[in-house]
């Protein structure tokens, strides 16, 4: 948002039946209003992977330090790096610099390719161990319905981050789009990383093979 | 947290993404330590909520936004979470009463 636009948002000290009751672009209030829907979607797979977990009793535990931990680890990296380097290009948006942006968002982009990449070799790691939705050596075949529905979800919304990203960035260089536009992006790409938070310590560190424990 | 013109420098940004790698570190250290299992999980969920709360904070600004947005936000997203918990007695059920 420009500074102007921002000024004019924040005049009144209070919603009067005005535009903006919150001080902030109806772009900006949508793309919230979406990531608070979509937190509660990631919500019900989380507590569903939770539920199926405490009522069965053999839950498999196929997360070795190598290569699952470490990867995951690598991949927590990953995202979290690429939320600080679209922080920089929202702030060069801000500024309008739209070069630096454009050069900050492509950073990201390639921060959330890498995790992708990783994610993908790691399915591929599991599937020939014969882990798939419906089966798997453990004879649970649960694990495999919540592990890739919930992992699954959430690769599919990097991958849409990287393509809306790789827009905004392509556009915005060029002149198109508002700092605010780049500035909603970088909501949805934070959300992105701040769900991995939980899915990383949930799936992967709680089912690693020497945690100790009943469950 | 109120409507600030400013929203932190690049300073900032970098302390905050040194302090979520940390408790990234913190939390696979914690999770090879022989903690047991339910300790463990409020353990590991309370620093992926803190992780939550610095992202929410600091990367999407929410921190130099308006309170009211916050308000309209959050407390009803908790409160649906909390909701979802209505599960768990069945899932109890299922694993301490099953028939052997």
């Amino acid at each position: 948002m420009s500074a102007s636009t921002k000024a004019e948002y924040a005049a009144s000290p209070a919603w009067e039946g005005g535009a903006a009751p919150y001080a902030i672009g109806s772009k900006k209030l949508g793309m919230w209003l979406f990531i608070i829907a979509d937190a509660l979607t990631f919500a019900s797979l989380l507590v569903c992977y939770s539920y199926l977990r405490y009522a069965t009793d053999n839950w498999p535990r196929p997360f070795h330090t190598w290569p699952s931990i470490t990867m995951a680890t690598v991949m927590t990296f990953c995202l979290l790096s690429s939320s600080v380097t679209m922080v920089f290009g929202v702030a060069a948006a801000s500024r309008n610099d739209r070069g630096a942006a454009a050069k900050w968002i492509v950073l990201t982009i390639l921060g959330g390719l890498a995790f992708v990449v990783l994610h993908a070799n790691e399915w591929r790691g599991l599937i020939e161990e014969g882990v798939t939705p419906f089966s798997n050596p453990w004879g649970v075949p649960n694990f495999g319905a919540a592990f890739f529905t919930l992992t699954g979800l959430h690769m599919t919304h990097v991958v849409i981050g990287c393509l809306y990203l790789g827009v905004i960035a392509f556009a915005f260089g060029r002149g198109k789009f508002t700092p605010e536009d780049v500035e909603v992006s970088g909501l949805y790409w934070h959300f992105v990383d701040l769900v991995w938070m939980f899915i990383f310590p949930m799936v992967y560190l709680l089912s690693n093979v020497v945690t100790m424990g009943a469950h | 947290m109120g409507a600030h013109a400013h929203s932190g420098g690049s300073k900032l940004y970098l302390s905050v993404w040194a302090w979520l790698l940390a408790l990234t570190i913190l939390e696979v250290i914690l999770a090879y330590r022989q903690i047991p299992f339910q300790a463990m999980l409020v353990i590991l969920m309370g620093l992926s909520v803190v992780k939550a709360a610095l992202i929410i904070s600091y990367f999407m600004h929410l921190r130099f936004e308006r309170f009211s947005l916050f308000l309209t936000l959050f407390p009803a997203l908790i409160f649906c979470v909390a909701l979802l918990f209505v599960f768990f007695p069945d899932s109890i059920r299922l694993h301490d009463l099953r028939v052997p």
